[in-house]
């Protein structure tokens, strides 16, 4: 296998505390070494990465590729290329595919369709009911021999707190992680905005913070109760972030992540009635905002995610609350986290870590790190180098994002996985 | 075609004159007067009684009726006509300050033709200048005068009425 | 969304909210249908203004007097007047909404009005439209019904002429109604002194004093020295929905009764967007009472909704 050396790069790699210039050498898909100097080292490929940051690859826990079952809103190649091209490595796909993913031969042909995309890592995410219609528990012993490396429900309702606490009682018997959207059906009663001042105004049905913070309190009594490993997909409220804090300093098994377009838009940002905006959860208002941001800097929301959800165009094209909601956002994970540092928020250790080492944690992977012995899992990219979103520079099939158009700081220059290279700018 | 200057009373009388005369030779059988607003209408208040005319003065703001919707839009603030409840076979006596282009007669035209079919519809005017573009012309004017290429005359009023010639940068509005 | 409804020189093209537009928009509407209010008396009711312009209702939502008042207003404009009624399809409700816009858009229309049951409907249909075409909203969803919200304004500037020394109440089903969200909007920008909200908190929309208003949930306070109660109709459905418990609780409490117009000025005038709900909103005695202009609202909605039609199809600097 290649033998692949990166040589001037600013290493970042917050799992060994690393934040220094360096080398780091790849060999057999692996990493070799990134600390010491090794002479005798003959690379068939020398990256140069002057003025760059070389970190591990970025692990998203949340990249619906739309396939199977939606390709005209987009494919495992249009999406995987997507991926690479945003220093992603690797991606967990969550169960809403047409089919579910509740069955060995689904997560099978994912795993195959990956493949011949040349994108190994997909992971898939098994569903927690069949059809996730929330009644019946799924094969959840199969689903993860079959590779599925956590369950959860997407965004459909469970039928019941007693189904939900069997389905974690049996996922736990299993050692398979939890991840939930905490929504609590009945109090969002079908609305598409947050209910504050922007939906009064604009006369939306509005989502209260409550129906995310009392789904929150639920499932934590019941992970308490039963004991699983709990993961919260895509919070977006500071209520929910102080029922998590409270139950992380009990010392509960949870985790969870924010959408990165969260950390950046409020209400106050919407365009009134541009479907670019219409997201789930909902732009919440300042000071959730801030209170996302203090809890990434804080540790606790311990992961970034991109929440990627590609769209055609008659998807957004509708009245507001009539379009399906969700961003396009892979490509713009690095550069919106970029921001985060400029706004001083985080540090960009912490972003980093937030992309690589929480996420490969909870999900119990051996990349994102650059320990020598683990798969090389590369992200490098420039900082400040300026792109615009525009079709040019634009990999995903879906173009449904409120960034469109604007110019951004920070561009991935390459991305390896497992010591390949599978994107260079 | 004058270069006298132009004094309210005496074409107030010439333009009596004229209709007086017409009044006799078109037959007018106790005819209406309609002003067109607004110095139409002041010149109209002046001849009714200079002229005795039973019937009750009528006034009307054609500003529905313009044909040019389209360039210049809508008036906010346009008066609501008054016209005789009957026009049927009436004789009709139509006054308006200027004559110009003559869009503005036939605005008038059609909105008193909505109302009815007059018997017959005689036109005056006070002053009447050069610039048609609409095959109408007066039947009695109190004169007819040649303006230069941007200038426009205006009647103001009501107490006094005055006659003023402006200069004008764009072909607006007609008379 | 000012930039949707103005042209480049800043003139009314669509009318879709009273959000964003100014105060001398608003006056010039209200200044325009003063003229065409006295037509009503004349013989000939019509005027050739919109002569040659096809005017199309498109009502999504089912709707007799908004419609018919669109219709006539159109005609008495000299308008072709095309009215669709069209079920909302359960399906793709986006691309059946572009469809039917582009097939009435090969007809050669020049205006669409607007009723729909989606919030941002007319606003969609705004921007998706041929660029010639005016888009009146005659009610979309929760949102807005600027023309009556304009009627509104039209019926109180009759009675009390300046909006700056006015209390003005609107008591109901705030939550759910385009009506008063318009009116609230409306009210603000003409410089009202205070405007007033009355319902029970179930129907109170969250963060609703930021439109502008001050909130109560009692009549016996909302009501003390208003100038103006605009009453808001209640619908069944907000009893299945657990929003209220019964109408008679409810009239109990909001309902608009002899002894509680005693507590607003003497010559305080009571307004209704119809249709009435007698003995649950209001009393019938004061419906059909002195104070009571509510069919005088219904012949003004004739006016505003010409002087609307009119100026939003004028269009400046046409080649």
């Amino acid at each position: 296998m290649n033998k692949i050396l990166i040589t001037n790069g600013h290493i970042i790699d917050p799992a060994n505390n690393t934040d220094q210039s360096g080398t780091i050498y790849i060999a057999d898909g692996k990493i070799l070494a990134s600390q010491e100097q090794k002479p005798d080292f003959t690379a068939d490929i020398t990256i140069d990465a002057s003025n760059k940051v070389v970190c591990p690859g970025f692990i998203d826990l949340s990249v619906r590729l739309r396939d199977p079952g939606q390709s005209y809103k987009g494919t495992i190649l249009s999406e995987t290329t997507a991926a690479a091209s945003a220093g992603v490595t690797s991606l967990c796909l969550p169960p809403d595919t047409r089919p579910v993913i509740d069955t060995q031969a689904v997560t099978e042909l994912i795993a195959d369709k990956s493949e011949k995309a040349n994108y190994t890592q997909v992971y898939p995410i098994g569903a927690l009911t069949n059809q996730l219609a929330g009644a019946e528990l799924s094969s959840m012993f199969a689903l993860k021999q079959a590779g599925c490396i956590a369950v959860s429900n997407a965004t459909a309702p469970l039928a019941s707190l007693l189904v939900l606490r069997r389905a974690m009682e049996y996922a736990s018997s299993h050692d398979l992680l939890i991840m939930i959207h905490p929504v609590t059906p009945s109090l969002s009663n079908n609305g598409c905005a947050h209910e504050g001042a922007f939906a009064t105004r604009y006369g939306l049905p509005g989502i209260p913070e409550a129906s995310e913070s009392i789904a929150v309190a639920q499932c934590l009594e019941l992970a308490e109760l039963t004991g699983c490993r709990l993961h919260f997909s895509q919070v977006s409220s500071r209520r929910s972030i102080i029922k998590i804090q409270q139950a992380k300093k009990y010392g509960l098994k949870v985790t969870a992540d924010v959408a990165i377009h969260q950390l950046h838009l409020t209400e106050d940002d919407i365009e009134p009635f541009n479907s670019s905006f219409h997201v789930l959860p909902p732009f919440r208002t300042n000071k959730d905002k801030k209170s996302l941001r203090e809890s990434l800097a804080n540790g606790t929301i311990d992961i970034i995610c991109s929440d990627h959800q590609p769209h055609d165009l008659d998807a957004k094209l509708g009245a507001f609350p009539e379009t399906e909601p969700g961003i396009s956002s892979l490509e713009t994970l690095l550069p919106l986290t970029l921001r985060l540092v400029q706004d001083n928020a985080i540090t960009l250790s912490q972003g980093i870590a937030a992309l690589t080492l929480n996420p490969a944690t909870t999900l119990g992977i051996e990349s994102g790190t650059l320990t020598p012995g683990r798969p090389a899992d590369i992200c490098i990219f420039d900082p400040s180098l300026s792109w615009t979103v525009n079709p040019e520079n634009w990999r995903s099939a879906g173009c449904n994002t409120p960034f469109w158009g604007q110019t951004f700081k920070g561009r991935v220059t390459h991305t390896l996985q497992t010591g390949k290279v599978i994107y260079s700018l | 075609m004058t270069n006298t200057p132009l004094e309210i009373p005496a074409l107030l009388s010439k333009l009596e004159t004229e209709i007086k005369s017409v009044i006799l030779s078109r037959n007018l059988t106790n005819p209406v007067m309609i002003g067109i607003h607004s110095g139409g209408a002041w010149i109209a208040e002046q001849l009714h009684q200079r002229l005795n005319i039973q019937e009750p003065l009528g006034l009307m703001d054609i500003s529905f009726y313009r044909d040019d919707f389209s360039q210049i839009g809508i008036n906010p603030k346009v008066k609501p006509s008054h016209l005789p409840s009957h026009m049927e076979g009436r004789d009709i006596i139509l006054i308006d300050d200027v004559f110009y282009t003559g869009r503005t007669v036939r605005a008038a035209l059609n909105e008193i033709f909505d109302y009815g079919r007059p018997n017959q519809v005689v036109l005056g005017v006070l002053i009447e200048r050069d610039g048609r573009q609409v095959p109408l012309q007066p039947d009695c004017t109190g004169c007819s005068i040649t303006l230069p290429l941007g200038q426009r005359i205006k009647l103001t009023g009501p107490m006094p009425l005055g006659i003023h010639i402006q200069s004008f940068t764009t072909e607006k509005t007609a008379a | 969304m000012t930039n949707l409804q103005l042209n480049t020189e800043g003139k009314l093209k669509h009318f879709l909210t009273i959000d964003g537009l100014s105060k001398e928009i608003l006056t010039e509407i209200l200044d325009t249908a003063e003229s065409f209010s006295s037509m009503s008396e004349q013989r000939v009711k019509k005027v050739p203004l919109l002569r040659g312009k096809t005017i199309v209702n498109l009502f999504f939502e089912n709707s007799t007097r908004t419609r018919t008042t669109f219709e006539l207003a159109a005609t008495r404009l000299s308008a072709d007047v095309l009215s669709m009624n069209i079920a909302t399809s359960a399906t793709s409700k986006g691309e059946s909404l572009l469809d039917t816009i582009r097939n009435l858009e090969a007809m050669h229309v020049d205006m669409f009005v607007v009723r729909h049951a989606i919030s941002g409907a007319g606003h969609f249909i705004a921007q998706n439209t041929a660029p010639h075409i005016s888009v009146i909203n005659a009610g979309d969803g929760q949102h807005a019904h600027p023309t009556q919200a304009m009627l509104d304004m039209f019926t109180i500037r009759q009675h009390k002429h300046d909006f700056k020394q006015l209390k003005v109440a609107i008591i109901g089903d705030i939550l759910h109604s385009r009506v008063a969200r318009s009116q609230i909007q409306a009210l603000n920008t003409l410089g009202t002194k205070e405007v007033r909200v009355i319902a029970p908190k179930t129907l109170l929309p969250s963060h609703v004093e930021s439109m502008g208003v001050t909130a109560f949930n009692s009549m016996e306070e909302g009501l003390e020295g208003v100038d103006v109660i605009i009453m808001l109709r209640l619908q069944k459905e907000r009893m299945t929905s657990a929003l209220l418990p019964n109408e008679r609780e409810y009239f109990n409490c909001f309902g608009l009764s002899e002894k509680r117009l005693k507590l607003a000025k003497s010559n305080v005038i009571v307004m209704h967007p119809g249709p009435i709900n007698r003995g649950v909103e209001i009393e019938s005695c004061i419906a059909d009472g002195p104070h009571s202009v509510i069919l005088q609202q219904v012949s003004n909605g004739l006016a505003v909704r010409m002087a609307i039609m009119a100026l939003t199809l004028q269009s400046y600097g046409e080649a």
